[in-house]
């Protein structure tokens, strides 16, 4: 029991402080399985997205087996409603999946960590301000006014981004504007003031670089959500219907009768594909954090941004 | 005294929210090419006359921030237009659909809470072994799955034991109310069940790391120094203030749920409101998307404000 308890405060102690900036990165996929995992899953579908014109071993835009054709050893994974290969199909649907999750992520972390590091940097009249936009935008179901705005500007890709940054930002700027208010007291902040630096200046050069893993971790959560939100987007027919995404599949896997025809196939890999994605993220998102602020309480907040809180201790009898 | 400034407060922001959201629902569905009549005034011979007869008899000849007015003592009416695709007023529509989402929700809803409960507290409990990490990353696969997708394939599964569309069985003749009862359970369990998935893996998160954050603090340290059981102590001291962050979650979850429904329904033909939006997407059928917008934004308002209550009451530390 002591020891347990010892052991956890060794562990708790040891953890590293980013010293050096950019490497804190590689510092913390180093120390955990679970950032190796995740990233390792990140990495594997963005390579696949990458090369997918010269991976996919057949056209996704021409028949190549009969229609909904099982998996075989010339397609393993079988055949859609035209008779299109899966994998092929679902190696150029995590290129556009990923894009798109990719893009309205750093749309959202444009927003919200600039209104974050504003309403945190400069505090007073503007801090209230812009809080009170995210509070409301905070409470504003996200995925209806996403359907009402898709509905209304079109079903183009670009639209789809955009829609899903601008309503991803809320989160993140509150994270941001806590972390800026308390980095902003920091005696090097106001050494830099006194020695007549710039606003400008004093965010570029000390606080970014400050909240630049806390961003980042956010960034890791927020590509899971995005991927998510597009996938229910393309489900309800607002996706681009030109484009090939994970989210498509599983539409057009419901509305051409792929279900009733018994094709499993269709469907099934599609969505362990987002899952895996999402999965991936949770875990890297999870390690930065964890290992960034192991006391950082965001559960109250909301539960689209909640996540675990760290362990207190491991083995069995550490209660 | 504090604490009725601290409900004043929350229900203040609560109507205040609900006020921006109708005022978005109205901008936004006015940045619109064209009016509702620029399609009516549509027809062999149509004369500008006519066309300006239209809009005074629609009030878009008014300055926008008289419609605007219009629009705000309509909705206070009940009066929230009438939906293009069935030429019903859209309240009336809504209401039927709202009645048939509640129930289904509902029992997915309570089977989650009482499973994610129980899988996240025996997690916690038995933190760092086997059963918590298969326990955790099942899980976080739930959590992961996309919605719709776990429907189809809960449909793949089971759709030939148990109904799969709709909610009753149209050529059941004169049934007697307990047939009826029979019925449009044996149609519920699907899409209960799929609501109950997908919520099941976000709450055993929740309930894990609100217990494991009480199981770290000094009184259970005490308690155990006491050499009381650890079924006392995870029972009596660390599940009864683990229950306060749960609770609150939970309740603001609530508020997500209708709105998670929509995919849920749209698989599973469930004639609630995710249906009736699914549908008024498919028909462009504003009036509708406006009103079931305006529905699933009030209740994630109002189960915000029940969070707020409920944290209120249970921890009337945070008027301090």
């Amino acid at each position: 029991m002591s020891q347990a308890i010892q052991a956890v405060e060794t562990e708790n102690l040891s953890l590293p402080p980013p010293k050096k900036r950019g490497n804190w990165f590689w510092e913390i996929i180093k120390g955990s399985t679970q950032a190796k995992i995740g990233l390792g899953v990140i990495l594997f579908f963005t390579i696949l997205g990458i090369f997918a014109p010269w991976i996919e071993p057949y056209s996704v835009h021409q028949q190549s087996g009969a229609v909904f054709c099982a998996p075989s050893a010339k397609h393993w994974l079988g055949c859609d409603d035209g008779g299109i290969d899966m994998v092929s199909l679902l190696i150029q649907g995590g290129r556009i999946s990923l894009v798109v999750g990719f893009c309205a992520t750093f749309v959202a972390m444009v927003l919200g960590g600039g209104i974050g590091i504003i309403a945190g940097y400069f505090g007073g009249g503007t801090d209230i301000t812009l809080m009170r936009i995210t509070d409301y935008f905070l409470v504003i179901p996200d995925v209806p006014l996403m359907i009402v705005l898709a509905t209304l500007f079109g079903a183009r890709l670009s639209i789809i981004i955009l829609v899903i940054g601008i309503l991803l930002w809320t989160g993140t700027a509150r994270i941001i504007r806590a972390e800026v208010k308390s980095l902003r007291e920091r005696v090097y902040v106001k050494r830099a003031t006194s020695l007549g630096s710039s606003n400008r200046r004093i965010i570029f050069r000390h606080i970014l670089p400050q909240v630049g893993p806390l961003l980042i971790a956010n960034t890791v959560l927020t590509v899971a959500i995005a991927i998510f939100d597009e996938t229910a987007l393309s489900f309800l027919g607002l996706g681009d219907p030109t484009a090939i995404t994970w989210g498509k599949i599983i539409e057009f896997g419901f509305l051409r009768t792929a279900v009733s025809a018994g094709a499993w196939w269709a469907i099934v890999p599609a969505g362990i594909c987002v899952a895996l994605v999402i999965m991936g993220c949770y875990w890297l998102g999870q390690a930065i954090e964890d290992a960034l602020n192991p006391r950082l309480k965001v559960a109250h907040l909301s539960p689209r941004t909640f996540r675990l809180r760290p362990l207190v201790g491991r083995g069995s009898d550490a209660i | 005294m504090r604490g009725a400034d601290y409900v004043i407060k929350r229900a203040a922001f609560a109507i205040a929210t609900i006020f921006v959201a109708v005022t978005l629902n109205f901008i936004l569905f006015r940045l619109l090419p064209g009016t509702a009549v620029t399609n009516l005034s549509r027809v062999p011979h149509a004369t500008p006359a006519l066309r300006h007869a239209l809009e005074v008899e629609f009030g878009l000849d008014k300055p926008k921030w008289q419609q605007y007015v219009i629009y705000l003592q309509n909705l206070f009416r009940g009066n929230w237009g009438i939906s293009f695709a069935n030429q019903q007023p859209v309240w009336s529509n809504l209401k039927t659909d709202l009645a048939n989402t509640i129930p289904m929700v509902l029992l997915g809803t309570v089977v989650s809470i009482i499973v994610g409960m129980a899988t996240g507290i025996i997690s916690a409990w038995r933190r760092g072994t086997k059963l918590d990490q298969v326990s955790t990353n099942i899980a976080i696969a739930f959590y992961a799955f996309p919605t719709q997708w776990l429907a189809l394939v809960i449909l793949i599964l089971f759709a030939s034991y148990l109904p799969s569309h709709g909610m009753s069985n149209d050529f059941l003749i004169n049934p007697t109310p307990w047939e009826h009862f029979k019925d449009v359970m044996s149609h519920m369990i699907l899409p209960s069940l799929t609501i109950a998935l997908t919520l099941y893996g976000e709450y055993t998160l929740i309930v894990r790391s609100a217990m494991l954050e009480t199981l770290g603090e000094d009184y259970v340290l005490t308690a155990r120094a006491k050499g009381l059981p650890q079924r006392t102590i995870v029972r009596r001291y660390a599940l009864r203030n683990a229950m306060l962050p749960t609770t609150t979650l939970i309740a603001l979850s609530l508020g997500y749920i209708v709105a998670g429904a929509i995919l849920v329904e749209a698989v599973f033909s469930w004639p609630g409101i995710g249906l009736a939006v699914y549908d008024a997407i498919e028909a462009r059928d504003y009036p509708m998307l406006q009103g079931a917008f305006l529905i699933l934004t009030v209740s994630v308002v109002f189960f915000n404000f029940v969070a707020d209550l409920l944290y209120f009451r249970l921890d009337p530390r945070i008027t301090e």
